[in-house]
C-alpha cells in the first residue's frame, strides 16, 4: 500500500509541476486526512489540529507555486508534507508552553475512574499516546498513525534513522506499560 | 508485532494477552473536518467563499478568497450566483452567513466614500490593461465623475476610449471599484454593469449626485466650470468646482476655451487630460 502511495504521489507531483492550480485540489484530498491525523495526534485538540493541517497545505502551495517544475516533479510529497507540518506543531507546542496536550488529557483523571472510557480503545490508546514525552510521541505518530518509513521520518524530523528506531521503541514499550498497568488496576478495583 | 522489554528481551506469553500497538495506533488516524478542503483552497485562491450584503442596488453578492475579493455581483438566488461564478472563474464558491467581520467592515466604509479602507482585490486572469483602468478607477472620490477619456488619458492610453468603456463593463467587483463613477466623454451618464443605467443613476444620486443636473450641463454642452477669483477650471463635479458660489463660477465648452480665457487646469480633477483624449 505504501508502494502506491508512492507511484501516486509521483504521478500527482508531475501533474503539480505542470498546473499546480489544476492539480492542488487533488494533494489536499490525498493528504489533508493523514496531515489532521498526525497534528491531532501530536498537539492533542481538534481545532489546533485543524488550523495545522490547512497551515500546512497553504504553505505547501505557496512553496509549490516558487519552485521549478524539475523540482516540484522530484518532490516525495508524503515525507515533504510532513516535514511542512512537524515544523508548524512544533513552533505550536513552542508558543503553547503549557501544551493543550497535558490538559486535554490530564493524567490525573484515573482512566478506571470511570469505566466507560476503558471501552472506548480509541480514546484510550489516543489518551496513552499524548502522555508520551514529545520526541517519542512525533515518531510513534509519523511511524505507526501515519506509516511514514524510517527513512522518510528521518528527512522530516532532520534525525538520524538510529535515533529515530530508538525512541519510536521506547514508546511502544511505554505504550505497553502504560497499558498493562492500567489493565492492573482496573482487575485490584474488581477484586477489592 | 513482539514486544521488547527494556533490555530488549521478548516476552512472547505477555504479547499474546496484548492487543497489537500497532494496530491500535494505525486506528488513530482520522479522516480530515470536511471544511477544512475547501477553507485550504480559499486560503490559496482555488475555491471561493461568498455572503450577500445589502446595497442602495439590493442585495449584492460578495465572493472572496485568501487573494482578496473577487466578484460583486447582483444575482437572482445563490444557484444562479454559484453557476455564473463556476463559469466564470472555475471556481467553486461557497456561501457563509456574512462578510468575516474586518472585510464587512472596509467594504461599509469604503461604499460610505472612504477611499483609504484597505480592501485586498484578487483581479487573476484580466490583462493589465482592464486592471490599470479598474486600479484608476479607485482614484475617484464619492460624489464626483470622471470621463472615460480622463481614464484613457491618466494611464497613458489617450486613444483607448473605447477600450476603457469595455473594461470597466467587465470590472468584476463594482462599486468596490467605482466604475459607476466614470461617464461619457460627453458628460451623459452612460451604460453600467451592475444592472443597467438606471442602477448608475440610483447608485451616483445615492452619493450625492445629481445625475439630471449633470445631463443637462451635458447637454447643453457645458464641459468644464470655473472660478472667477482663482482662475482655475475643473470638470463639473470636482469637489473644488462644486465650492464655487454662483457668482464666481464660469462656464467652459473645451479646455482650449479656458485656458484663452486666462484658466488653468485643476491639479486635482486634471481636466485637461480628458480634453486631449476627447
Amino acid at each position: 500500500m505504501e508502494a502506491a502511495d508512492a507511484t501516486a504521489d509521483t504521478a500527482l507531483a508531475a501533474r503539480l509541476a505542470d498546473d499546480l492550480d489544476g492539480s492542488f485540489e487533488e494533494l489536499v484530498d490525498a493528504h489533508a486526512g493523514r496531515l489532521f491525523s498526525i497534528a491531532l495526534r501530536i498537539l492533542g485538540d481538534r481545532p489546533d489540529a485543524e488550523e495545522a493541517a490547512q497551515d500546512a497545505l497553504v504553505r505547501a502551495y505557496r512553496a509549490l507555486s516558487s519552485y521549478d517544475a524539475t523540482r516540484v516533479r522530484e518532490l516525495r510529497l508524503r515525507g515533504w508534507l510532513a516535514t511542512i507540518l512537524v515544523n508548524i506543531c512544533r513552533n505550536r507546542t513552542r508558543v503553547k508552553r503549557v501544551s493543550t496536550v497535558e490538559l486535554a488529557f490530564d493524567p490525573g483523571a484515573e482512566p478506571t475512574a470511570d469505566p466507560m472510557a476503558r471501552r472506548d480503545e480509541k480514546a484510550s490508546w489516543a489518551r496513552r499516546l499524548a502522555q508520551l514525552p514529545p520526541a517519542q510521541r512525533m515518531a510513534v505518530v509519523l511511524r505507526h498513525v501515519d506509516g511514514l518509513s524510517y527513512a522518510e521520518m528521518a528527512a522530516a524530523l532532520g534525525k538520524p534513522e538510529g535515533t529515530l528506531k530508538a525512541q519510536v521503541h521506547r514508546g511502544l514499550v511505554a505504550l505497553r506499560e502504560a497499558y498493562l498497568a492500567e489493565d492492573r488496576r482496573e482487575r485490584e478495583e474488581m477484586t477489592a | 508485532m513482539t514486544i521488547h522489554d527494556r533490555k530488549g528481551i521478548a516476552d512472547p506469553a505477555l504479547d499474546s494477552q496484548l492487543p497489537s500497538i500497532e494496530a491500535a495506533l494505525g486506528s488513530l488516524a482520522e479522516p480530515a473536518p470536511a471544511r477544512l478542503a475547501h477553507r485550504t483552497l480559499v486560503a490559496v485562491g482555488l475555491a471561493d467563499d461568498y455572503a450577500v450584503i445589502e446595497s442602495p442596488l439590493g442585495p449584492l453578492r460578495v465572493a472572496w478568497n485568501g487573494r482578496g475579493v473577487s466578484t460583486v455581483e447582483l444575482a437572482e438566488d445563490d444557484h444562479a450566483f454559484e453557476l455564473g461564478f463556476f463559469a466564470r472563474t472555475g471556481r467553486r464558491a461557497m456561501r457563509q452567513p456574512e462578510l468575516p467581520a474586518r472585510l464587512g467592515q472596509a467594504i461599509e466604509r469604503r461604499l460610505a466614500g472612504d477611499r483609504r479602507a484597505r480592501i485586498d482585490l484578487d483581479l487573476r486572469g484580466h490583462s493589465e490593461f482592464e486592471r490599470a483602468v479598474w486600479l484608476k478607477a479607485l482614484e475617484i472620490p464619492r460624489g464626483e465623475v470622471r470621463p472615460y477619456g480622463w481614464i484613457a488619458a491618466e494611464i497613458g492610453r489617450p486613444k483607448a476610449v473605447r477600450a476603457v468603456g469595455t473594461a470597466l463593463g467587465h470590472n468584476p467587483v463594482p462599486l468596490i471599484v467605482p466604475c459607476h463613477r466614470v461617464v461619457r466623454s460627453d458628460g451623459t451618464i452612460g451604460q453600467y454593469s451592475l444592472g443597467g443605467a438606471e442602477n448608475k443613476r440610483t447608485i451616483l444620486s445615492a452619493e450625492g449626485l445629481d445625475p439630471d443636473e449633470l445631463e443637462g450641463l451635458a447637454r447643453a454642452g457645458i464641459r468644464y466650470v470655473g472660478s472667477d477669483t482663482t482662475r482655475i477650471f475643473c470638470l463639473p463635479t470636482c469637489r473644488h468646482a462644486r465650492r464655487v458660489t454662483e457668482r464666481h463660477r464660469v462656464e467652459f465648452r473645451s479646455a482650449a476655451a479656458s485656458r484663452a480665457a486666462g484658466y488653468r487646469a485643476c491639479k486635482i480633477c486634471r481636466p485637461s487630460v480628458a480634453d486631449v483624449a476627447a
